[in-house]
C-alpha cells in the first residue's frame, strides 16, 4: 500500500519535472511545476511529515510559484528562445548527477538514520511502529527552538539579506530606467 | 503487515482532503465540458477575438511586466516564510516558555529591521 502511494507520487513528480524543462511555453512549465509541488506535498504526507507537506503547499505552491510566474512575465520569455548554448554544459552536469544518484541507489551506502538523532524526536521514532502521540508540528517546534536554535536565527538573517538584495537590485533597475 | 495497516489508518485521515481536491477538479472539468457541450456555436471573427473590457485590443498580451511586481512577490515570499516559522512556535509555546519568547523576539526583530529597510527604501510604495 505504501509502495503504491510512493510510486504514484514519484511517477507524477518525475513526469511533471520532465515536462517543466521540455514544454515550449514557459507558462505551461510553471503549471506543471505546480502539479509537481502538490505531489511532493503528497509524498511528504505519506512520509508522515505533515507540517512539511503544509509548508510545501503554502510556500512553494503558494508563494514561490508566483515568483516564478512573475519572472517569466518580467523576462518576457518567448516560446522559441528557451534553448541556448548551455545545452552541452547542462548535459554534462545532468549525466554527472545521474551517475551519482545511480551509484547511491545501487551501492546502497546511504545511512539508515542520521548519526546523532536529537532526543526530542523520540516521539516520531516510536511513530514508525505506533501512531505518534505528539503531533508532527509539535515535534518540529520543540526541536527547532532547542536543538536547532542557531540555524533558526541564521535563517532569519539569510531572509533579511535576501530581501535587502532584492530591493537593491530591483530599485537600481527602476532608478536606471527613470534616470 | 501491521505497519501497512497503520499507514492506511493514518492516510485515511487525509481522505477529506483528497475528496476536496477531487471535487475541486471535477467542478472545473464538468463546468468547462458542460458549457462546451450545450453552447450554441455560431463562430464569427469578432466573437473569437480577445475581449478587453469592450475596447479594441491594442497590443500583445505577453508584454514585459514592470519590475515593481517582482518586489511585491519577493516581499510576500519572505514574510510568508516568517509566518511559517511562527506556526510551530505557537504550537509549542507553553512548553518552551520564556526562552522561546526571547528567541522569537530576536527572530521577529530581524524581520522588523528588514521591514523598516523596505519601508524606508520605498519598496512598499508604487510611485
Amino acid at each position: 500500500m505504501a509502495t503504491l502511494f510512493f510510486f504514484y507520487f514519484a511517477g507524477i513528480i518525475v513526469l511533471t519535472s520532465i515536462l517543466v524543462v521540455a514544454l515550449r511555453n514557459p507558462i505551461y512549465s510553471a503549471l506543471s511545476l505546480l502539479i509537481m509541488f502538490f505531489h511532493v506535498a503528497g509524498l511528504y504526507v505519506t512520509l508522515r511529515a505533515e507540517f512539511l507537506a503544509a509548508v510545501q503547499v503554502i510556500v512553494y505552491a503558494g508563494a514561490i510559484l508566483v515568483l516564478y510566474l512573475f519572472v517569466v512575465m518580467l523576462l518576457n520569455v518567448k516560446r522559441e528562445d528557451r534553448y541556448h548554448p548551455q545545452f552541452l554544459l547542462g548535459t554534462l552536469l545532468g549525466l554527472t548527477l545521474l551517475t551519482e544518484g545511480l551509484l547511491l541507489v545501487f551501492r546502497g551506502t546511504v545511512p539508515e538514520q542520521p548519526a546523532s538523532v536529537p532526543a526530542a524526536t523520540g516521539a516520531t521514532q516510536a511513530g514508525s511502529s505506533v501512531l505518534p502521540l505528539v503531533g508532527n508540528t509539535e515535534t518540529i517546534g520543540e526541536v527547532l527552538f532547542s536543538t536547532y536554535l542557531y540555524p533558526f536565527e541564521i535563517a532569519s538573517l539569510i531572509l533579511l539579506v535576501a530581501m535587502i538584495g532584492a530591493i537593491v537590485l530591483a530599485k537600481k533597475d527602476i532608478g536606471g530606467r527613470e534616470a | 503487515m501491521s505497519g501497512s495497516d497503520l499507514l492506511l489508518d493514518y492516510l485515511s485521515r487525509y481522505f477529506p482532503i483528497l475528496l476536496f481536491i477531487g471535487i475541486a477538479l471535477a467542478f472545473g472539468v464538468v463546468t468547462l465540458l458542460l458549457s462546451y457541450l450545450v453552447q450554441p456555436k455560431f463562430p464569427e471573427s469578432e466573437k473569437l477575438s480577445p475581449y478587453e473590457c469592450g475596447s479594441e485590443p491594442f497590443s500583445d498580451a505577453r508584454m514585459p511586466f514592470p519590475v515593481r511586481y517582482y518586489i511585491f512577490a519577493m516581499l510576500f515570499v519572505i514574510f510568508d516564510i516568517e509566518i511559517i516559522f511562527l506556526y510551530p512556535w505557537a504550537v509549542v509555546f507553553d512548553k518552551i516558555g520564556l526562552i522561546g519568547l526571547v528567541e522569537m523576539l530576536v527572530f521577529i526583530g530581524l524581520f522588523v529591521v528588514a521591514y523598516v529597510y523596505a519601508w524606508r527604501k520605498g519598496a512598499l510604495e508604487w510611485d
